[in-house]
């Protein structure tokens, strides 16, 4: 068989493939992260917005047979649920982290309220291209068989590190999240700035959701989502608060999580659960590396409340 | 909003009668919780005035400034600009009357780049930013400026004082026809200051702008002001021209009854051993460089040793160094003897003190109360614990209402959160927790910045009695006078280095100046 025959070098590509697979809802999660956490706001609930983006996806695609308008649903929870967020966080003396973990619990309820009815049909999926079609090798073709959604999210982080570096929003974004101060000294609405924020970053979490259900492992359930909102979360922090650096963190989250299945096909099969939880120990290890207690953390907000 | 249309726009302005003032206020009145901070403060800028805002520490001078742009909204009382009435509901409309201001406490965004920073004060940002055209534009600009900063360096790597410029700048650039400055030059070297204040002079003379100023320095208000206001407690005690009024009656009108403290001389103390010895000493900054190189300073009881410098050069890192707050690279702190890291139960064995600076930041907890800042150096000491293990409430704010009449800081509530008094009041607090007790080291930074004259005399005098006393005192200041007034030895510290070091009575001031500069 031609998979026999790539041997170990099916390990690297396994990886490849499950980085870019596995890394894609983290992805749209970290970047719609950032873009709320440079606003000076945290958004807990992101993992709320992925499990109800998820099954709204997967409702919507049932039911219209559409899978992009599943996608355009699953972004459209995602953005309620950050307009409650933003809603509860603009009164004052309302604790973000609080809210947000609020949220995320409400997101998870509303979808296994309303998803029940959804586990069992099948619906349309979202469509793949197929980059590695040239190869005769059925591994090669599995790994380099990427959704469309992946190439929307690699455009997405440059295009969101342009905007905060370029544009007039991108600036108030950035200035609301590092310095209400002088965000008020410049007469900019924080509070309207931070909602725009958080609702755009609810579209992204919500989308990411779509991927989950609509493409990998591409089935609604109630078990669906094993934390990466939360991870996302963390990897926003190892990422510095920026978009591209998201990317690529996403992707080593992502092939880290596909370590013990890609071992696993060479007939590594000790230790299974342990390499599985290679992104876990990988994120200890990364805060760990990159901390300093003589150096500011740089790149982070000044505005957001882990920092006051 | 229809009040904005008919307020007229800046650039729409016709030729301006001189007889209309350019701004007014009538009736101002502002509360902050029990707190009066304005009473019925009513004003006239003239057309064209350089107009001198004098007040104590909390009188509202801040505060009344920041009702006008809107900053904070009044409670009541009217604004009018040439004449008509604004409802300016936050800064930026205030901008587009052709209000701008210089804020005290810096209103720059850390994160940024001094470049990104001059480019959001523009109005209005353009919707997509070319940042060479910006670069280009804005150095262009400063070459006309009577200083210049690094535009690619971040805004919170600067040193006050160059942020302090930035502020300037930013207002500078966006030429209003009124402009407002908070203590402008408390952290620019007197040859900037009078640079900067003779350009905005110039400006006044051909009617092209209106300067409100408010300063602390009597110098500067006889030299370019042509009118003066003065606040006490919220109330306005004068207002009007300049000319017949003296330094001396302008403290009176501030002060009112208070009294000033007296200069406490120099007493003549025997040579003691030396207390302090900082040998080869390396310190990294914030981000990594090495911000203090190989210093060395012997320190005596009874003397005062004055680092002078522009800010930036590794003071801060070094007097972070000696109050625990950063550990050094390389190099050793002795006291007494013995070696020193930093901790507090060293600092209670060598009873050294510290006034840094920035205190809001550096030395209390904002969001305590005035009584648990007050004992954060005593809280768990015999006296102030109940049964070894609690802390004492009552005993802390005995401590506190003591201090706090002592140290004159207002208002005198011990229970307040500390991060809703004045810049001003936050340092005497400091200075009254640091200096209780018996003192044998004292390490200060700037501790006179943003502080009246009368509180300025005040630490000063606190500061030569310590010596006078025995103590070791380290002074790191950015103002030259301050230091040949209470030093007996004074260095210049430049890019991390002591350059120059002399008795203060044999020292030469064009050297430290030009020390200062890196000649």
């Amino acid at each position: 068989m031609n998979g026999e025959a790539l041997g170990w070098w099916g390990v690297p590509l396994a990886i490849l493939g499950g980085a870019i697979r596995a890394g894609t809802p983290y992805l749209f999660v970290s970047l719609g992260e950032c873009l709320t956490e440079k606003s000076g706001r945290i958004n807990l609930g992101l993992e709320g917005n992925l499990v109800l983006g998820a099954m709204s996806a997967y409702a919507v695609s049932y039911l219209s047979g559409s899978p992009w308008l599943g996608v355009l649903a699953a972004g459209g929870t995602g953005m309620l649920l950050g307009l409650l967020h933003a809603w509860l966080c603009s009164f004052p003396k309302v604790n973000d982290i609080a809210v947000g973990i609020a949220l995320m619990l409400f997101g998870i309820g509303v979808a296994f309220f309303f998803g029940k009815p959804y586990i069992q049909p099948a619906a349309p999926h979202l469509p793949a291209l197929g980059f590695g079609d040239w190869s005769a090798s059925a591994q090669v073709r599995a790994a380099l068989e990427i959704n469309v959604l992946f190439l929307i999210g690699l455009g997405t982080a440059p295009l969101l590190g342009w905007f905060l570096a370029n544009t007039r929003w991108g600036l108030m974004v950035r200035t609301v999240g590092d310095s209400r101060n002088a965000a008020e000294a410049l007469g900019f609405p924080v509070n309207r700035v931070r909602a725009a924020a958080t609702v755009a970053g609810g579209f992204l979490a919500g989308v990411g959701g779509a991927f989950l259900s609509l493409y990998y492992p591409g089935s609604w359930n109630e078990g669906l989502s094993s934390g990466q909102g939360l991870i996302a979360v963390a990897l926003v922090v190892f990422a510095r608060w920026q978009p591209m650096r998201c990317l690529y963190a996403s992707l080593l989250f992502g092939g880290a999580g596909a370590l013990g299945p890609a071992l696993q096909s060479v007939g590594i099969t000790g230790g299974y659960y342990l390499f599985n939880a290679a992104p876990y120990v990988l994120t200890l290890l990364l805060m760990a590396a990159t901390c300093s207690p003589e150096r500011t953390l740089s790149g982070i907000p000044g505005e957001l409340s882990v920092t006051k | 909003m229809n009040d904005l249309a008919g307020c007229g726009y800046p650039g729409h302005a016709a030729e301006v009668s001189h007889a209309r003032p350019a701004l007014e206020a009538i009736g101002l009145c502002k509360r902050f919780g029990p707190l009066q901070v304005l009473d019925e403060v009513s004003f006239k800028l003239g057309q064209g005035a350089f107009h001198a805002l004098l007040g104590g520490n909390g009188a509202g001078k801040s505060t009344l400034v920041k009702c006008v742009m809107g900053y904070h909204a009044a409670d009541r009382g009217t604004v009018l600009v040439e004449n008509r009435e604004c409802a300016i509901g936050n800064p930026r409309d205030a901008h587009r009357y052709g209000l701008g201001m210089v804020y005290q406490h810096f209103t720059l965004v850390p994160e940024m780049t001094v470049l990104e920073n001059l480019v959001l004060s523009r109005l209005p940002i353009p919707a997509m930013i070319r940042w060479r055209e910006e670069k280009q534009r804005l150095a262009a600009l400063m070459e006309e400026m009577p200083f210049s900063v690094p535009l690619d360096r971040k805004a919170g790597e600067l040193a006050a004082g160059e942020k302090q410029k930035v502020e300037l700048l930013k207002q500078l650039f966006l030429q209003p026809r009124i402009l407002i400055l908070d203590e402008p030059t408390s952290v620019l070297t007197p040859q900037e200051a009078d640079s900067l204040l003779g350009m905005l002079k110039k400006r006044t003379r051909s009617h092209r702008l209106t300067v409100l100023i408010i300063t602390h320095k009597f110098r500067e208000v006889m030299d370019f002001a042509d009118a003066v206001s003065v606040l006490r407690r919220g109330k306005l005690v004068y207002s009007g021209p300049l000319a017949g009024q003296t330094p001396a009656r302008l403290a009176e009108l501030m002060t009112g009854s208070e009294e000033i403290a007296r200069t406490v001389t120099r007493e003549k103390v025997e040579e003691k051993p030396v207390r302090l010895e900082i040998d080869r000493l390396d310190v990294a900054s914030d981000h990594g460089a090495r911000a203090v190189k190989e210093l060395s300073i012997r320190l005596r009881g009874g003397e005062i040793f004055g680092i002078a410098g522009v800010s930036g050069n590794g003071q801060q890192e070094l007097v972070q160094a000696l109050s625990g707050q950063r550990r050094p690279d390389r190099g050793a702190i002795r006291i007494d003897g013995s070696p020193y890291a930093g901790t507090r139960r060293e600092m209670a064995r060598f009873r050294l003190r510290c006034l840094p600076e920035e205190p809001l930041r550096n030395a209390c907890v904002p969001r305590m109360s005035l009584a648990e800042n007050l004992a954060l150096r005593t809280f768990d000491r015999p006296g102030f614990t109940r049964w070894r293990w609690f802390v004492d409430a009552k005993a802390q704010k005995t401590q506190a209402r003591e201090l706090i009449e002592r140290y004159r800081v207002h208002p005198p509530e011990p229970e307040r959160r500390l991060d809703t008094l004045s810049g001003g009041n936050v340092q005497r607090l400091v200075l009254a927790r640091e200096l209780s007790g018996q003192v044998e080291l004292l390490i200060a930074a700037n501790p006179c910045f943003g502080l009246d004259f009368a509180a300025t005399a005040e630490v000063r005098r606190q500061l030569m009695q310590a010596r006078n006393r025995g103590a070791a005192v380290l002074l790191v200041s950015e103002d030259l006078d301050e230091l040949l007034e209470l030093s007996d030895r004074i260095a210049v510290m430049f890019e991390g280095r002591l350059t120059y070091e002399s008795w203060t009575a044999e020292a030469d001031l064009d050297t430290i100046g030009l020390r200062m500069a890196g000649h």
